[in-house]
């Protein structure tokens, strides 16, 4: 979206030339779309959550350990006094839960608001991965020779044929394996160790990223295939511009904001993904706050503690309608023949 | 029509292959095998182990192992089944394991998927036993989704902007947002625990006949089933309102309601026809949902179907069973895009299949 915003700063820049541009359109069109404008905004306070819940923005460069900071405490301190405390608990210690704990004693606000970060880092990460690779894929595939693009175009189809799910399973055993051993291959150790530091959700990102490229593929090169016949590339070719050159600046600014727009619709899913798999176990190690690991360790004693399996269903929700909303509010707003 | 559904089913082999190769590779070169999880039997020395990886010929090489998986010829000279014919107690514990059953499989072009590592019997068998109960799932859900998601759909767009359009319009969108695990077990809490109408999980309720009772089939089924169809019922409403009101503002709907004809007659006779067409081909997609959402939701619900055994097999590493049941849920999946595509010919005449 960095594109649309200069071009909207450049217009109010210039009052006199008030240009109207596509994107400023859009961007136009999108503000009044209200459900698009408050999932925006509850996206935008997840970040912001997800940010500050601790200080380890600041500790990452000065060092030092991190402290909870919109949270109340830590999302691995335990309190076994005081495990599966209903909401608005006040301990003798002076701790106040204000939505209880869960069965370790674990502050349960303070999970949910650390869970931010595990699904908005899915959310980002894979978004782009999928973004990147299919961008490329789908750009090469459109663009060049007739044989080449019926080709790559056949091993999308050949692919599409999986059953993800399983395959991700799949691949997640082998990456819970591989971080299991000590394999002295350097590549692996360093993979490993990434993994390790984000909480076992760093092979997660890679195992969705790498299998839901196919459906930006297909959209960037049907895309590309109807900007490369357009005027202004044979223009622009007439004056002695390489393939190079007319893909980036007349292909790609085209067909980028699409392939975002189909992007963002496409979050949601991988939100849901992620915490399916952490909520069969294949997702992020255990402290680590994933909402699909604290739905899947609360909810046998739901009875006895709801608030702990609400908190996090809630927070999932939210997450996921309010991309849900923007991605319907961005397509409406880019493609206006789309709009219901 | 003929030639090109044999073509399809020529062109899903090669695909089959594909998928076999990757994910028998994928489960066999990850670090730690079946055998494994003997690891920590105090009774299995490691020769013993040793013996056992041989029986079922993972000391092998990877492809070769896939080569005899997929065709089943052995590269491997000499009976090393009469290992076993030895009298140290520990061996004849670990005889009591014996895994050489577990060798003899004729291949899969054979169609022979193997022996299940875990309960030594053929894999097929296993997902036989399963496949019932996951198809009855899955096609009450697509049918429950279809009954459901279209009328909304298409009322949704007669009324639009109306409060019922709003109302399902919203629901549809948040039908999408809320995981399938999480919506089971607050189908489960409420309906199951709180309310107690209907049971949390499970096929049919567990007797020593095990006789066949519809209606308490049907109780079981309700709370999967509705979990399953939730996707289905927001994408295909939403869509049935896009398509109904594109053919609404179309001349021969205006020539229609010119000529006299009531609302009904035109919405559900004329309009609704020519609505279908997009929805036969989010019927393929439909069906891909339903399989891997059976994998969530018959989790959740203790479903007895293949979806359960197969994250319960990963979790084992039963990777002839995994293995076996990654062949049958790709193998449904290509069939569900094929009959997708073969509907939209059917209900577009337009659309020429060759």
């Amino acid at each position: 979206m960095a594109a649309g915003t200069t071009t909207a700063e450049m217009t109010s820049a210039a009052p006199v030339t008030r240009r109207r541009t596509p994107t400023g359109d859009a961007i136009r069109q999108l503000r009044k779309n209200k459900m698009a404008v408050v999932g925006l905004i509850v996206i935008l306070i997840m970040i912001f959550i997800a940010l500050f819940v601790d200080t380890s923005l600041f500790t990452f460069f000065t060092g030092g350990k991190a402290q909870p900071l919109i949270a109340p405490y830590h999302y691995a301190e335990v309190d076994f006094l005081h495990a599966n405390a209903p909401p608005l608990t006040r301990t003798e210690e002076g701790k106040f839960y204000i939505l209880g704990t869960d069965y370790l004693g674990r502050d349960n606000l303070s999970r949910t608001l650390y869970g931010s970060r595990i699904s908005l880092s899915v959310a980002i990460v894979a978004a782009t991965v999928s973004l990147i690779v299919g961008l490329i894929y789908g750009m090469i595939s459109g663009y060049g020779s007739a044989v080449r693009d019926n080709f790559m175009m056949r091993v999308v189809d050949f692919l599409y044929g999986f059953p993800l799910i399983i395959f991700i399973i799949l691949m997640q055993v082998y990456f819970k394996a591989l971080s299991a051993t000590d394999d002295t291959n350097p590549f692996v150790a360093w993979l490993i160790r990434i993994d390790d530091a984000m909480g076992g959700i760093f092979l997660v990102f890679v195992a969705i990223g790498l299998l839901n490229w196919l459906g930006m593929a297909r959209i960037a090169r049907g895309q590309t295939l109807s900007f490369k016949r357009k005027e202004f590339v044979e223009a622009s070719r007439s004056v002695g511009s390489n393939d190079g050159r007319i893909i980036r600046k007349h292909i790609l600014p085209n067909i980028l904001g699409p392939c975002i727009v189909a992007e963002t619709l496409a979050i949601p899913g991988y939100i849901l993904l992620e915490s399916f798999l952490s909520f069969i176990g294949l997702g992020a190690n255990p402290p680590t706050p994933s909402w699909g690991i604290m739905i899947s360790e609360t909810y046998q004693a739901m009875r006895v503690a709801p608030m702990n399996v609400f908190a996090p269903a809630v927070a999932l929700t939210l997450t996921t309608l309010a991309f849900n909303f923007l991605g319907d509010g961005l397509r409406d707003a880019f493609d206006p023949r789309l709009a219901d | 029509m003929t030639r090109y559904i044999f073509r399809r089913l020529l062109q899903a082999i090669p695909t089959l292959v594909g998928i076999s190769i990757i994910s028998f590779f994928l489960a066999y070169s990850a670090p730690g095998d079946p055998i494994s999880m003997y690891n920590f039997d105090p009774k299995a020395t490691p020769e013993a182990l040793e013996m056992l990886r041989r029986q079922i010929g993972l000391d092998q090489p990877v492809p070769i192992q896939y080569v005899r998986w997929m065709t089943g010829v052995s590269l491997r000279r000499g009976d090393h089944a009469a290992e076993f014919q030895t009298d140290d107690t520990r061996c004849r514990y670990l005889a009591s394991l014996d895994l050489t059953t577990c060798d003899s499989g004729k291949g899969v072009i054979r169609g022979d998927l193997g022996m299940s590592l875990q309960t030594k019997q053929p894999v097929w068998d296993r997902l036989v036993e399963r496949m019932p109960a996951t198809l009855e799932l899955g096609v009450t859900s697509l049918l429950l989704a279809l009954v459901i998601g279209v009328p909304l759909g298409v009322l949704s767009a007669v009324y639009r902007g109306s409060i019922f359009d709003n109302i399902v319009r919203f629901l549809s969108v948040v039908g999408q947002a809320v995981p399938n695990f999480w919506m089971g077990i607050m189908l489960i809490f409420v309906f199951g625990v709180i309310l107690g109408w209907l049971p949390t999980g499970g096929r049919q309720t567990v007797s020593l006949t095990q006789e066949f009772d519809l209606a308490d089939r049907i109780r079981h089924i309700i709370l999967p089933a509705t979990v399953l169809a939730l996707g289905g019922i927001a994408i295909f409403s939403r869509v049935m309102r896009t398509e109904t009101l594109e053919v609404i503002n179309t001349d021969y709907i205006r020539t229609a309601r010119a000529k006299g004809l009531g609302y009904s007659a035109v919405y559900f006779v004329h309009a609704f026809r020519n609505s279908l067409i997009p929805l036969m081909t989010l019927l393929g997609p439909a069906i891909l949902g339903v399989l891997s959402g059976a994998v969530v939701t018959e989790t959740v619900f203790a479903w007895p179907g293949m979806g359960r055994l197969t994250i319960a097999a990963v979790f084992q590493r039963d990777y002839p069973l995994v293995l076996g049941s990654v062949m049958v849920f790709s193998f449904l999946t290509i069939m569900g895009n094929l009959l997708s595509d073969i509907l939209y010919g059917v209900v577009d005449p337009r659309v020429r299949l060759e």
